[in-house]
């Protein structure tokens, strides 16, 4: 197991605050299980090495300059678990030494860490793991979520969809466990926006495919006749930069390629995020996607968190983050909020190509009776989770 | 149409000569200033400016104009006759607003990229001090007396009091998320700070620093959120405030003494900041998204008029003209 001490070094500056001061020791954990990533097919888009690390690592430069008017000292310890490693071990190690955790995991082991007797009353905020049933059946109380789900994304893009009027819809979905995760969540959304995806073709071509992937598209995509939009599910980014220009129908792609629905991306400009990106692009050396956003979201919340509260300890915090006291600015063009119901950080949702802002959902039209905002994933009266009321 | 010109001449034949002179509105994404003519309603010239200019406020006199060129890392300073760049002033990295010092010489620039409020010696041209604050630095206010400046910062969500003297910060207020826009009034007795994404107006007075009020808005049938007080303006009598409520597409009238809101008027999209005519009786507002200026009846509180003017308009000051 390695550990890595992440070092803090912002001056500290001789100023003397007349706001009343309370020191407090922040102590975050950003504990991770690294994971194999499958081969693709081109390796256009590497995965970033510090990818969500560098967000949280941003979250604490922010933080600790408001905590330095308030003589509130974050810091920030990172604890990566290689693929065979003991994360069970990593996991109790990290709760007895802080009570705040982000956690860089999949689903199962999230809930494993969660279940743990270790963290009970401990706040950790899932910052990796985009599975709609973990903000349902199975949510924990001690689990909030600062990445939207799955049904947040889809639905943001069905908004688009619907709105566009292209209701009849085709899919390609790659054979990966996640894609078939994307593809039942854009089937789902499709659905309560009234709309049809007609038709579902997996995308199974192996090793022995005898021409390039953009030779084959034409082919395949020849048999699903007229439709308006063709949505591809491949969330490991193997085929689908080879489908838009290559379909036998002239239409435009949407889902993990061409029209994206994302928690963040470089193209977001707009309501200050210039800034936002310059800050992380200076700090990182790159920019800024979804993972690194949703990691700077949780040290971003539990900043703010402690800043209203002059507190440090989980239990307040989670109180004050679930009150409707609690609002941060995300960037994104209105307050983001923790829905009281399952923990989930309720954010807008970008809809963009790789050199654009398309729209950002909530579209206008799409109405709620208390914030637009729940117009997208599991609103109150429809979530499975019950850990938050008992 | 026919109404907007009724109320638009009679608008025009009420004011005195004496009130001519010209709104400057700074286009963010067209790296120009429009200046308006406060008689016509017109835009009368389109000045090319340095990158991305937001922040912008004559000298006393007005014979200098200065432009917080963002992108292009600089004050630049202007003839307002002749629209020339006279030379730049060094300011820091993207300065996005400044205040002029009631000594007309010493600007107080906010780096937002930074985290850094700038001093600048506009005669020396030299930077007097360089005083860290919180991240994302915006709003800037610096009080009649000359003694106190104010920097907010958007992200750390405070306001921070600078005395001049010593160029050190003396206190740190917290107010509601992402403050953009700050103003000394009543003999310097209370400070007002904006919070876009608070919704909020917090009042402060300025010998204890302590919050005496806070403003809320609300709009029929906008949700909260969208409704994000930006910048703002106080009439002479400094009685009334006109506050931007940025996307909600609305600016609020707020009576200043009981802080309650009296009115809303609707402009155009996500309104940012504001300037009054010379005599008061009209304010122009810049609206962001719908790329136009909207000119307020202040006395009826209506709108009467959209002027087209540059790509994304921010930043708005007066300069009064002899011409007219």
């Amino acid at each position: 197991m390695l550990i890595r001490l992440l070092v803090v070094s912002l001056a500290m500056l001789a100023v003397t605050p007349a706001q009343p001061q309370t020191k407090l020791d922040i102590p975050v954990i950003y504990l991770r299980q690294e994971v194999p990533a499958p081969p693709v097919l081109s390796n256009l888009d590497p995965i970033p090495e510090d990818r969500g690390i560098a967000g949280a690592e941003l979250g604490l430069t922010d933080n600790l300059t408001t905590g330095r008017f308030m003589g509130h000292d974050y810091k920030l310890d990172l604890i990566t678990v290689p693929q065979d490693g003991d994360l069970r071990g990593a996991a109790v190690d990290a709760l007895g030494r802080s009570r705040l955790l982000i956690v860089d995991a999949p689903a199962e082991d999230l809930l494993m860490i969660a279940d743990l007797p270790a963290a009970e009353g401990a706040l950790i905020f899932n910052a990796a793991a985009p599975e709609p049933v973990l903000r349902g059946a199975e949510c924990r109380a001690n689990v909030f979520h600062s990445l939207p789900s799955l049904a947040m994304r889809t639905d943001a893009l069905m908004q688009f969809l619907q709105k566009r009027r292209w209701d009849d819809l085709v899919m390609v979905a790659g054979v990966y466990a996640v894609d078939d995760a994307y593809a039942d969540a854009l089937a789902t959304s499709a659905t309560k926006f009234g709309l049809t995806v007609r038709e579902r073709k997996d995308w199974v071509f192996d090793a022995d495919m005898r021409r390039n992937a953009s030779q084959e598209v034409p082919l395949f995509t020849q048999d699903f006749g007229e439709y308006d939009l063709l949505l591809v599910a491949d969330e490991t980014r193997d085929f689908c930069r080879y489908l838009a220009y290559n379909t036998w129908e002239a239409r435009p792609v949407a889902g993990s390629e061409g029209l994206e629905p994302v928690t963040w991306a470089p193209v977001v400009e707009q309501w200050g995020a210039a800034q936002l990106q310059n800050r992380f692009r200076d700090q990182a050396g790159r920019s800024m996607a979804s993972r690194d956003y949703a990691a700077w979201a949780a040290m971003r919340a539990i900043g703010e968190a402690v800043t209203r509260t002059t507190a440090a300890d989980a239990a307040t915090l989670r109180d004050f983050m679930l009150s409707d006291q609690f609002e941060l600015a995300g960037f994104k063009g209105r307050p983001l909020s923790f829905r009281t119901w399952n923990g989930q950080l309720r954010q807008p949702i970008p809809l963009v190509t790789r050199s654009a802002l398309v729209a950002q959902a909530p579209l206008e039209g799409f109405l709620h009776p208390v914030t637009e905002l729940d117009t997208l994933g599991a609103d109150a009266p429809e979530t499975d989770c019950t850990a938050f009321t008992e | 149409m026919k109404t907007t010109l009724a109320a638009l001449l009679a608008t025009c034949a009420a004011m005195p000569a004496l009130a001519a002179g010209e709104i400057w509105v700074t286009n963010e994404k067209d790296d120009t200033v429009s200046v308006i003519d406060v008689g016509t309603l017109e835009v009368v010239r389109t000045i090319e400016t340095g990158e991305r200019p937001r922040g912008i406020t004559f000298s006393k006199d007005f014979s200098k104009l200065y432009i917080c060129a963002s992108d292009s890392d600089t004050v630049q300073v202007m003839d307002p006759e002749t629209g020339e760049i006279l030379y730049d002033l060094p300011s820091g990295e993207d300065p996005e607003q400044f205040v002029l010092h009631p000594d007309d010489r010493h600007l107080y620039i906010a780096n937002e990229d930074d985290a850094i409020t700038t001093v600048v010696d506009t005669e020396t041209r030299q930077v007097v001090a360089q005083i860290d604050v919180g991240i994302e630095p915006e709003g800037m206010a610096v009080n009649k007396s000359g003694s106190v400046a104010i920097t907010t910062s958007e992200t750390t969500n405070m306001a921070h009091w600078i005395d001049t003297e010593t160029h050190e910060l003396f206190a740190n207020t917290l107010v509601d998320s992402r403050p953009r826009h700050a103003e000394f009034i009543k003999d310097d007795g209370e400070l007002w700070v904006s919070a876009e994404i608070g919704g909020t107006i917090s009042v402060f007075e300025t010998e204890g620093q302590t919050e005496i009020a806070k403003i809320d808005f609300e709009i029929d049938g906008m949700h909260p959120d969208r409704v994000q007080p930006v910048g703002f303006e106080f009439t002479e009598d400094e009685k009334t405030a006109f506050v931007a409520l940025g996307p909600s597409n609305h600016v609020a009238v707020v009576n200043a003494d009981t802080y309650e809101v009296e009115d809303y008027i609707l402009v155009g999209r996500r309104v940012w900041h504001m300037a009054f005519s010379p005599d008061k009786s009209l304010l122009f507002t810049t609206n962001g998204v719908s790329g136009d200026v909207t000119v307020i009846d202040v006395e009826s509180r209506e709108p009467i008029k959209s002027i087209k003017v540059g790509r994304f308009p921010w930043g708005a000051a007066m300069r009064p003209t002899t011409s007219g």
